[in-house]
């Protein structure tokens, strides 16, 4: 079995601050990770492969520096890896993504395709779904678990508001993977020395096929039309009391709210 | 692109075992205002299997028009059925918007058609408003919260937007509005339904959905974790009050990820807010600062929970905790 | 001259430090109380390949270096100065000696099942009458026909009854002084070979510390690691590794004070202000971190050498010296900023300063490092 795993490079949003004073974001000195719902696709292909002997490519779309989290997949076990980068992918939006990353898909086989069900920088959970329209594939998201019969069939928990659904589906197929459902393994001291020596494919528009219309910021439908720090809310009261105040001024407050 | 082509905003009438879900009648509540601004109707789209009596329920809730597919392969959400009939009703009818609740269906199905559709869709929008050239403004939260962006799809239709149940607010059930319903035939490609529904199963298991609270009592790291919770649980009861939690008490697992309030978890809006050891991450103020009423108590006095806390105090959470809970019960 | 972690040095910091943080801090503070051995930690550390370092890929190793070696201890001591010697004393006391003495088939036998941790390592000098004075071994080795017949004993073994493959010096020779001791490979299930008394220790409780007991031990000829009369070299020289380990500790100990007192100071407030903002705390934690820094150059260059195939005796010997002293220096200071709280079980530091008193000791007292680092200078 052939899996491919879509990873997304993102900045580790719990390490980011609001600076009280401009309300602006602190970006400086906050680690890149590998995002967290990806990081369990990669733990529930590694599995797979555990179990099944499957073949694992990594796959990402980003800046050079994005060549650390493929290097942080090898060394957690998988095969192969493939850096999609050129500066027409530049600017784009989930959809001009999407094609992106479905033409670089249409180059490999697959039977199991996996991202995580959304990034923490972005949250939109719609890169997934794209592409498995693009390949014309069927799509099951919000996976909770997984199990395969080793002959093409998928059984498939899909977690909604109030529990889960089993679904079943043959190969190919694209799932997206919530990040509590495989916590991910850790890389290998041994995977960590051999990371490095292993080819990192590089693949720009050259690579793929993809009309170029459909790619970067001018393929992409959506546009940022004004981007801006959110409101600082005006403050309320705050108040340094002993417990025994402050229980005081709780109480009388919620009162005066008509909450109690 | 002839956008002059696609008129009236859609919604998209999410229902689960025949039951029309809140999020879509708070869509049509926005719907109306932004229709009410191009001159345009309120159209809602009920998919599924035996539904059609839910049409009316959708017009008093202020649709004008609603566009009802009712077929067996619609009984169930399923994505390639469910994004057929989305296409289908988009070719035939041409809208120029078209609204989904940000539910796991409306997150699974939203994208499937946008790309189907090849137009842009705009991920948990919080405001939605129609610009000065009658374009659709859709504004999200970004990088976990702290940045806004405002996002338009100038050149494609629809412009579509998911939103997160909660968000926006639904009319009153008017019993005596009017509407008109048109059914759709969908003309399904059953060979390329490739994924079954083997079952549903509900997990009861204590689920509380917190986005309906009144009052939320909400535990943050600086209540600790087992024995803080108690505190917090027995204010909650106390106050008839619902628990909720950030994402670093959730993550230590002695609270459900549904009770989990912020980006990654869920939007809430109650009455009350009551944060209780929690510092305030960017991720987490997203997720709650639209409540009511915010108290708010953690040692640090830099923490940036008080940045949107009405009441503010500065001191040891499971202190107040206690002592306030005991008080109340008197 | 290049001050930069490697590639692969970088990812595996990343990984180290995530690896302390979430499955080696939240046990530390229950292994010190109940004087634990965290075998759990051991098996997870075995199972990503940390109890295999610097072990060459062919011989079932990570493939890695000596720097990482450091870097793996340091971070687990950030966390748990217990775990960071148990890796310590496997690797740099049990490992070392038989990569670097012992034979191929000793190196096939051990090694792989070393390096993936099925088995653990210990290494016994020490004895009741032969402390920093390690020549006055009363352990004797007699030949009889294939066997040496062992009778003595060791003390302060660590990794004592959860090792399978032990390290011994004894003496073959009396009358041949440190020229007459040999070492020996020998596996727990001996006949003959038991475990005597646990120690109870003030510091890196969790760490199982217990005597050796040798009584008409038979050990195979093939078991000899290196020649015959070798064994205080090759003691002496797998202590020079090993202080690199320790130091790496104590470097990790300091380390993990600091983290905690600087997390303490911006919460802890007095006169109306956090401690943070008190200029005297500024310069505490200033001069902590600069001595942990130095302390850090010296560890990573000790290691660096070693890893080039350089002389590295005096630079291990002065990163131990130093990174002990630094890590009972910064653990005190840590209490003192902690006050009254510091001197609690409520806050690590308390065990830090504990865990920091033994790496001033052991593997060579501060004394040993010092009268080798003037060996070197007066040779």
């Amino acid at each position: 079995m052939n899996i491919v795993v879509c990873i997304k490079q993102v900045p580790d949003t719990t390490e980011i601050k609001i600076n009280p004073v401009t309300g602006t974001l602190i970006r400086d000195g906050v680690p890149s990770i590998i995002n967290p719902d990806d990081k369990a696709g990669l733990e529930l292909a590694l599995r797979m492969k555990d179990q099944f002997g499957a073949h694992i490519t990594v796959i990402t779309m980003g800046p050079p520096q994005a060549d650390n989290a493929l290097r942080e997949a090898l060394a957690m076990g998988v095969d192969d890896a493939i850096h999609l980068t050129d500066r027409k992918f530049a600017g784009a939006d989930t959809l001009a993504t999407s094609h992106a990353l479905a033409g670089a898909l249409r180059n490999l086989s697959c039977d199991l395709i996996i991202t995580g069900r959304q990034a923490i920088d972005g949250d939109t959970a719609q890169v997934g779904p794209q592409i498995a329209e693009h390949l014309d594939i069927a799509q099951v998201s919000y996976l909770r678990k997984l199990d395969y019969d080793g002959k093409g069939t998928f059984t498939i928990e899909r977690t909604v508001e109030d529990g889960y659904e089993i679904l079943e589906t043959e190969a190919p197929c694209l799932v997206t993977v919530l990040s509590d459902a495989y916590p991910s393994r850790y890389m290998t001291v041994k995977g960590i020395m051999e990371a490095y020596a292993k080819e990192v494919k590089v693949w720009g528009f050259n690579e793929i096929e993809v009309k170029e219309e459909v790619l970067g910021l001018k393929g992409s439908p959506t546009k940022v039309h004004k981007a801006f720090s959110r409101g600082v809310k005006a403050a309320g009261e705050l108040y340094e009391l002993d417990t025994d105040e402050a229980v005081g001024t709780i109480i009388s407050k919620l009162k005066e709210k008509f909450i109690i | 692109m002839e956008n002059s082509l696609y008129k009236g905003v859609y919604v998209f009438a999410e229902q689960r075992n025949g039951e029309i879900q809140k999020v879509a009648l708070e869509l049509i509540g926005k719907a109306r205002d932004l229709a009410a601004d191009l001159n345009e109707k309120v159209y809602a789209v009920l998919l599924g299997h035996n539904i059609a009596s839910q049409a009316q329920m959708l017009i008093e809730h202020g649709a004008d028009v609603v566009i009802c597919a009712d077929a067996p392969e619609l009984e169930n959400y399923l994505t390639e059925p469910y994004t057929q009939a989305m296409c289908h009703i988009i070719d035939q009818h041409k809208p120029d918007i078209m609204l989904i609740g940000a539910t796991t269906t409306g997150r699974d199905l939203g994208p499937r058609v946008s790309a189907r559709v090849a137009t842009g869709l705009t991920a948990d929008c919080t405001k939605l408003e129609i610009g000065e050239d009658k374009h659709l403004l859709m504004t999200r939260p970004a990088f976990g919260g702290n940045l806004m962006a405002t996002i338009v799809c100038k050149d494609h239709r629809p412009q579509m937007s998911t939103v997160r149940p909660g968000v926006m607010q639904s009319l009153e059930a008017d019993a005596q509005r009017q509407g008109e319903v048109i059914m759709a035939e969908v003309p399904f490609e059953t060979k390329k339904f490739k994924v079954k529904l083997v079952k549903s199963v509900k997990e009861k298991s204590n689920k509380i959905d917190i986005s309906e609270a009144k009052i939320l009592i909400s535990a943050g790291r600086g209540v600790g974790c087992c024995d803080g919770l108690k505190l917090v649980k027995e204010l909650a009861e106390t106050l008839d009050a619902q628990v909720s939690a950030s994402r670093a008490v959730v993550d230590c697992g002695l609270v459900g990820h549904d009770q989990q309030v912020g980006q990654t978890g869920k939007t809430v809006r109650p009455d009350l807010y009551f944060a209780a050891g929690i510092s305030g991450a960017i991720q987490h103020l997203a997720g709650m600062e639209e409540s009511g009423y915010i108290v708010a108590i953690n040692k640090d006095k830099f923490a940036p929970i008080f940045q949107v806390a009405d009441l503010g105090i500065v001191g040891d959470a499971r202190q107040i905790l206690k002592q306030l809970n005991d008080r109340l019960r008197n | 001259m290049n001050f930069h972690l490697t590639k692969e040095q970088t990812l595996f910091e990343q990984m180290i430090k995530g690896f302390a943080e979430k499955e080696v801090k939240p046990l530390a503070a229950e292994v010190d109380e109940l004087e634990r051995f965290p075998e759990e930690t051991v098996e997870k550390m075995a199972r990503v390949g940390l109890l295999g370092i610097p072990v060459p890929a062919e011989l079932g190793g990570a493939g890695g270096n000596n720097v990482m070696y450091a870097q793996a201890v340091e971070e687990l001591s950030v966390a748990c100065a217990t775990t960071g010697v148990i890796v310590s004393a496997h690797t740099s006391l049990c490992i070392a000696p038989i990569l670097e003495s012992g034979t191929p088939e000793q190196k096939k036998k051990y090694l792989p099942r070393l390096a993936s941790g099925e088995w653990l390592g210990a290494f016994g000098l020490t004895e009741p009458n032969a402390g920093t004075d390690a020549s006055a071994q009363q352990t004797t080795a007699v030949e009889d026909g294939d066997n040496y017949i062992i009778n003595g004993s060791k003390i302060f073994i660590t990794n004592a009854e959860y090792a399978h493959v032990y390290i011994i010096f004894a003496m073959t020779d009396k009358s041949q002084g440190v020229k007459g001791i040999t070492a020996f490979i020998i596996e727990k299930g001996t006949p003959g070979f038991t475990f005597g008394k646990k120690e109870k220790k003030m510091g890196i409780r969790g760490s199982a510390t217990s005597e050796l007991i040798f009584e008409n031990c038979i050990i195979p000829k093939e078991n000899m690691l290196g020649k015959v009369g070798k064994g205080f070299g090759i003691a002496m020289k797998t202590l020079d590794g090993g202080r690199i380990g320790i130091a790496a500790q104590a470097l990790g100990i300091a380390q993990g004070a600091l983290n905690e007192t600087v997390k303490y100071i911006k919460e802890r407030k007095q006169f109306g202000k956090p401690l943070s903002a008190f200029q005297n705390t500024q310069f505490q934690i200033a001069d902590m971190q600069t001595r942990i820094s130095a302390a850090r150059l010296l560890v990573r260059s000790a290691a660096f050498k070693k890893d080039q195939g350089e002389k590295y005796s005096a630079d291990a010997a002065m990163a131990k010296l130093y990174a002990a002293e630094v890590a009972m220096d910064v653990a005190s200071k840590a209490i003192q900023l902690h006050g009254g709280y510091g001197y609690t079980r409520e806050y690590p530091v308390e065990r830090m300063l504990r865990d920091a008193k033994i790496t001033e000791i052991y593997e060579g007292t501060s004394e040993v490092q010092k009268m080798v680092i003037a060996a070197n200078l007066l040779k």
